[in-house]
């Protein structure tokens, strides 16, 4: 048989293709459930970590459902429309004008009592999407814990983001100011916003990032108006 | 080479003499990229070996069939379908590792060491020596790997596996993390010590 013939060779990389394909196929199916269970419990931990708790990894699941006490989604009325939060993919939620968005809530009760509420945000940074959760005081205003991530920002500057340096500046925010909802903003070190909302200090070098968190936050949390002057 | 190989200089050559990271100088992308941490560099390391070993069994199995103009297309498909089963397989039991690896899985397809192993060896050998030939150049990287992650996470973060190391007293008495090695050009600096170290033990790699 002619081994440098045409024939020979499309058939050789057809039946190539297809025994890779089906093993690939095979591998990605066996293993769907157990990212998927993953990608969830990775999920679990970023909200925690908004209220300043990091639970062992395989301790997430059971930490989760003992903080948070209650999940569901409102629309920008401040109504509930659902109970599954975790459920919602803030990636194709934020392509939707605000008032067709379904707006993840997750209620925590800490160990003292006290009542937060978690807000998922998501953006887009200088390479890639950025996400995070912002966790609010029962008053709907004051900032309790900030969780920031991304997922190729440049290493030392846009990715700082992510530090307790940079999450932790939001601590004691306020969202309202003289009974008027401004989302946090987020300005270069030394400046301040026009108007008169609260603000943190960017990253230094991670200018486009550091806009990103606050385009994101501004995108995200102005859809909370309602249900957050419900609450207060 | 000659026909009939020393499967014993195949597994240990890639060690030290014929080491792909620090004779051959491949595959320092990954190098700079994934060894600010221990952890990751040895994950890391893991794969490629893996990766490399099944790739040169499968390669060499298969050598004998292979069109001669699509043989790079072969090689590449036969790499990529392995690298996608190690990523998979990671975001199913080392998720964290995963996460912090993310695209330097996938870009073990274009890691030049695995190409160069292929075509300089795997076409040309029956698969035992070609699993050996894997292997051994596996951890020639691995090697280099671990020590580059060793000194990058131990000065750059004073930690090794995460756990701490240099004591809480060091740093009370003026001691500084040096932030500049957990950036990528001092993995860059830390493979060059290495090789400095290596061609000054083995006089006959120095080139004039």
């Amino acid at each position: 048989m002619n081994k440098q013939s045409n024939v020979y060779t499309v058939i050789y990389i057809i039946v190539l293709v297809v025994v890779v394909g089906t093993a690939l196929a095979f591998t990605s199916m066996s293993l769907k459930d157990k990212q998927n269970a993953n990608i969830m419990a990775d999920q679990m931990r970023q909200i925690l970590a908004s209220v300043h708790i990091a639970p062992e990894s395989d301790d997430v699941i059971a930490q989760f459902d003992k903080y948070i006490t209650r999940q569901f989604t409102v629309n920008t009325k401040g109504e509930e429309t659902s109970t599954d939060a975790l459920d919602v993919n803030m990636a194709e939620q934020v392509k939707l004008p605000a008032d067709e968005r379904s707006l993840p809530v997750y209620v925590c009760t800490l160990g003292d009592g006290s009542t937060k509420y978690i807000l998922p945000v998501y953006g887009a940074g200088l390479w890639g999407p950025i996400w995070g959760y912002v966790a609010l005081d029962a008053d709907g205003s004051t900032i309790y814990g900030a969780y920031f991530a991304h997922q190729g920002e440049t290493p030392g500057l846009g990715a700082e983001i992510e530090k307790p340096a940079f999450c932790d500046q939001f601590i004691g925010k306020k969202m309202y100011k003289n009974d008027h909802f401004q989302p946090v903003t987020v300005v270069k070190k030394g400046q301040v916003p026009q108007g008169d909302e609260d603000y943190v200090d960017g990253v230094s070098g991670g200018t486009i990032t550091s806009k990103g968190v606050a385009a994101m936050l501004d995108d995200c949390l102005t859809p909370y108006a309602n249900f957050l002057n419900n609450i207060r | 080479m000659a026909d009939k190989v020393n499967n014993k200089s195949v597994f240990f050559n890639p060690f030290s003499k014929n080491n792909p990271v620090i004779v051959q100088i491949l595959g320092i992308c990954s190098v700079l990229a994934v060894t600010a941490k221990l952890e990751p560099a040895i994950v890391m390391g893991l794969s490629v070996i893996a990766v490399l070993a099944f790739s040169n069994v499968i390669i060499s199995l298969l050598r004998n069939t292979i069109p001669n103009s699509i043989r790079i297309i072969v090689q590449l498909v036969v790499v990529a379908g392995l690298v996608i089963i190690v990523s998979e397989l990671l975001k199913a039991y080392a998720y964290a590792v995963s996460v912090q690896l993310s695209v330097f899985i996938g870009l073990i397809i274009t890691n030049c060491i695995l190409m160069g192993r292929l075509e300089a060896f795997a076409m040309a050998n029956k698969p035992w020596p070609s699993f050996l030939d894997g292997i051994g150049n596996g951890i020639g990287y691995a090697i280099i790997l671990v020590i580059v992650g060793f000194f990058r996470e131990l000065l750059g973060s004073g930690t090794l596996f995460g756990f701490q190391i240099v004591p809480q007293a060091a740093y009370e008495a003026g001691y500084v993390n040096n932030g500049l090695m957990i950036l990528p050009p001092m993995a860059l600096i830390v493979v060059a010590c290495i090789i400095w170290i290596h061609r000054s033990i083995n006089k006959d790699l120095q080139e004039d």
